[in-house]
């Protein structure tokens, strides 16, 4: 699958801004007030959520600012959809 | 019922620790066209993943006439919200066109009539239509005013005395009591003046609307001092459903309670009086045994 450079999110309270480029294997940069308590939680959200959609080779840029589990899920699939031109809802 | 920017997550989150009986969670007019995509999924994973307790959860879709209605049609449905809001419906066929898109979807998930339909009127066309589009699907559960479209449709502006909206505001009325609908109010959404907002809700509950639809977490106290009985219209509705049960036991139609005649009418509006306060919460069954 063919990824392009795209963004979802934003930088608002409650929300997570996702930046997804051409990669190998999936590597995840992220930032997070809340790294220390939940990173790796996030980490693995974003890895499960992009696998799910059929995604293994990205880099992705997440900078969290205290975002729920649905609305981190919500910004990768955006963005995940954005960077490769595939909907999750069909016509 | 509280208006939700659907690409908002921080507001999505926290809406429902308000206690406002209804969200509505925005797909339209509040989000910009390059955001449609990501605004959809944000709803749609929200709906599945928080739990918004005993509110209703109603979403406003794009029209389908949009290259975005069906998808946010499948991607809320898919997601088990409880009431899909039409935006500017004008006709019958439109509803049944909405319906037709929910069964495909439903069908595909095995769940056929969960999905409800509110249809927000916004144009003189659906004001003149208000009772067909008020009957036209089984799933219909309400209509709504939308006034800020409605008034430019019109050719006028909103006035503090709402007089440019009374007959939009009565025909939805008349209309959704007709098809045995509920009816709501359009929203107020100048946050500073409470005391026209307070006077606007005086005037929709007089008219005999069902609710008022909000912007913010600070107009719902307000909505609900005024739809909420008062303790000596609680104390007289009970008065009268007494004494009805106990002439009914007697064999009697009518009866007098405090000199004044009660018949039907009275004993029916007392009921809907004691229905809004078990709602409000202000009483609970067992008071009532």
């Amino acid at each position: 699958m063919e990824i392009k450079n795209a963004v979802a999110g934003t930088l608002e309270s409650g929300d997570i801004m996702i930046q997804i480029g051409p990669g190998k294997g999936l590597d995840i940069n992220l930032k997070s007030s809340v790294e220390a308590q939940f990173g790796s939680q996030i980490r693995s959200l974003i890895r499960e959520t992009l696998s799910g959609l059929g995604i293994t080779d990205a880099s992705v840029n997440a900078v969290d600012k205290g975002a729920l589990d649905c609305t981190i899920r919500a910004r990768v699939t955006a963005a995940a959809v954005r960077a490769s031109g595939v909907d999750v809802w069909k016509d | 019922m509280m208006f939700v920017p659907g690409n908002n997550p921080g507001m999505m989150q926290d809406a429902h620790i308000y206690g406002p009986d209804c969200i509505m969670l925005d797909l339209e007019d509040s989000v910009t066209m390059a955001e449609k995509d990501a605004a959809r999924l944000l709803v749609h994973n929200a709906l599945k993943s928080i739990d918004y307790g005993g509110t209703e959860m109603v979403v406003r879709i794009n029209p389908l006439s949009t290259p975005y209605g069906r998808k946010d049609v499948e991607a809320v449905v898919k997601a088990g919200v409880d009431v899909i809001r039409m935006p500017k419906t004008e006709t019958a066929d439109e509803v049944r066109e909405l319906e037709a898109e929910i069964l495909k979807v439903e069908t595909e998930l095995g769940c056929v009539g969960r999905t409800r339909i509110m249809a927000a009127i916004e144009s003189a066309l659906g004001i003149v239509n208000a009772h067909a589009i008020a009957t036209a699907s089984p799933r219909m559960m309400g209509i709504a005013l939308g006034a800020e479209d409605y008034t430019a449709n019109l050719k006028t502006q909103r006035s503090a005395s709402g007089a440019e909206l009374l007959l939009a505001r009565e025909t939805i009325v008349v209309a959704a009591r007709a098809a045995g609908i509920c009816c709501f109010d359009t929203v107020y959404s100048n946050l500073d003046d409470m005391d026209t907002f307070r006077k606007e809700v005086e005037l929709v509950k007089t008219l005999g609307f069902d609710g008022k639809s909000i912007i913010n977490p600070r107009q719902i106290e307000v909505v609900n001092e005024v739809f909420t009985p008062s303790e000596k219209e609680i104390l007289k509705a009970r008065t009268i459903l007494a004494a009805i049960k106990e002439a009914q036991a007697k064999g009697s139609g009518v009866i007098a309670v405090n000199g004044k005649m009660v018949d039907r009418p009275v004993v029916i509006r007392a009921e809907r009086t004691i229905a809004l306060a078990l709602a409000a919460g202000v009483i609970n069954k067992e008071d009532l045994q």
